[in-house]
């Protein structure tokens, strides 16, 4: 290890060359890379974590801009795992990286999340959320948590050394319609900096061993009056008795399950292939807007329920709406209904289509 | 009392704080529950009673139902958030 690299902080005498060597031995994994996991990946690698893993599946938009601010103009339309990796790897060439281009569903989350050390929630959507929460409990594996919203942010370190969980926080997952979710979220660009740069000390200090860590205790940042306030929280004993996840995540999902893009259905679709794909619009969107390449039938949402006979439940099933939301919700619903049905939600629907379909 | 607000229930009761009068607000005289508490204020802002998660916190520590608050406790509100 080229130890002058990290001089300025084994200099320190409660960190030393001893947590630095831990460092490099530890692995971390950072779900999502937006507003949160950007700036915790940045500094982990920067200050020698060994082997940083990756879960993305998200391509880079112009609204993510204000806040993620790894990526550039020039990387609009890019998927974020490659422009991350392509970042980090020039930033730190001595970091192992292990990515994964792909959401975290209940399929694949304890297969990921089972190969590292500490886990730095990044996501954005509440299934996602508890779905970590669930996994880590399962495994056996602290997780540091960060969410925001607006000008606030929460910080904590669950499922620490047999401490509280997120369900001994929150016991029940919130609907979609209570509590602004995904993309409707508004936020101040620097809020997710300083948030999933706190994420980042609690991950190193677990690693590492120093410190006191948030565990069992709330921080609430509050940006517009710069105040800091922790609310200690204690186990719930049964939220430790977990032995698997859920069958589902519930319908209220924002792209949190096995997703498609547009480029890869166009693919698709100019190989030859004839693909079951549902579009959940109303029947007044669909008759106003619909591409006649995709060949999507038309079952809006709140029909889809009542008319699952209409669908060849033997074949794979790819969900489409404007712009991708009620796609999911349309998912979450069937998975309910039937979970070994092979579901794909079009991520960013119609509206991605159109700014980025390539066919011819 | 002082309710500190957070997340939408910020949006929801319209600021960031709340400040509630004296106890005679619930019709009992001293010692009150956050139950009863949330109860109030279920009544005064239904919105708060579509949340089906919501952490309240007397004194920085999280608090039951069962909790028992007075007028010179510091109440928060605490709804999960979700951005990333």
């Amino acid at each position: 290890m080229n130890f002058k690299r990290y001089q300025r902080q084994t200099i320190l005498k409660d960190f030393g060359a001893e947590a630095q060597h831990k460092l490099k031995d530890s692995s971390i994994l950072v779900i999502g890379a937006g507003g949160l996991g950007i700036p915790a990946l940045l500094y982990l690698n920067a200050m020698g974590v060994g082997t940083i893993g990756i879960v993305e599946q998200d391509i880079i938009e112009i609204t993510n801009l204000q806040r993620q601010v790894l990526y550039t103009e020039k990387d609009l339309g890019r998927s974020k795992i490659e422009v991350v990796l392509e970042r980090l790897r020039a930033q730190n060439s001595n970091t192992q990286f292990k990515t994964f281009d792909t959401f975290l569903t209940r399929h694949n989350a304890l297969e990921i999340i089972s190969q590292f050390d500490v886990i730095v929630d990044g996501s954005d959507n509440f299934p996602t959320r508890y779905l970590i929460n669930d996994a880590c409990v399962i495994l056996k594996k602290p997780f540091v948590s960060g969410a925001i919203q607006g000008f606030e942010g929460q910080l904590s370190v669950f499922n620490y050394q047999g401490g509280p969980t997120y369900r001994c926080l929150f016991p029940n997952m919130p609907t979609q319609k209570e509590i602004p979710n995904c993309n409707e979220n508004g936020v101040l660009g620097v809020i997710p900096g300083i948030v999933g740069n706190l994420q980042a000390l609690e991950a190193v200090k677990i690693v590492a061993g120093i410190g006191e860590i948030l565990n069992g205790k709330l921080l609430l940042f509050n940006g517009l009056n710069q105040s800091y306030q922790t609310i200690t929280f204690s186990l719930q004993p049964g939220n430790l008795m977990l032995q698997e996840l859920q069958k589902s995540y519930g319908a209220e999902l924002c792209e949190a399950t096995a997703g498609i893009s547009v480029e890869e259905i166009a693919e698709k679709i100019k190989a030859g292939k004839a693909l079951q794909i549902i579009d959940v619009r109303t029947v007044t969107e669909f008759e106003s807007l619909s591409l006649p390449q995709v060949k999507a039938v038309n079952i809006p949402l709140d029909e889809l329920k009542g008319r699952i006979q209409e669908l060849d439940l033997q074949i794979p099933i790819y969900l489409l709406c404007q712009s991708g939301k009620r796609s999911a919700m349309a998912m979450g619903m069937l998975e309910e209904i039937n979970n070994q049905l092979e579901l794909y939600n079009i991520i960013g629907g119609v509206d991605r289509f159109l700014a980025h379909h390539k066919w011819n | 009392m002082t309710i500190l607000l957070f997340g939408v229930t910020k949006d929801i009761i319209g600021s960031s704080t709340l400040s509630m009068p004296s106890s005679s607000e619930f019709g009992i005289k001293k010692t009150k529950t956050v139950k009863e508490l949330k109860e109030y204020l279920g009544k005064m802002y239904p919105e708060l009673k579509k949340l089906s998660s919501l952490a309240v916190a007397v004194n920085n520590s999280y608090a039951n139902d069962d909790t028992i608050i007075d007028n010179f406790d510091e109440i928060a509100l605490i709804p999960p958030v979700s951005g990333g």
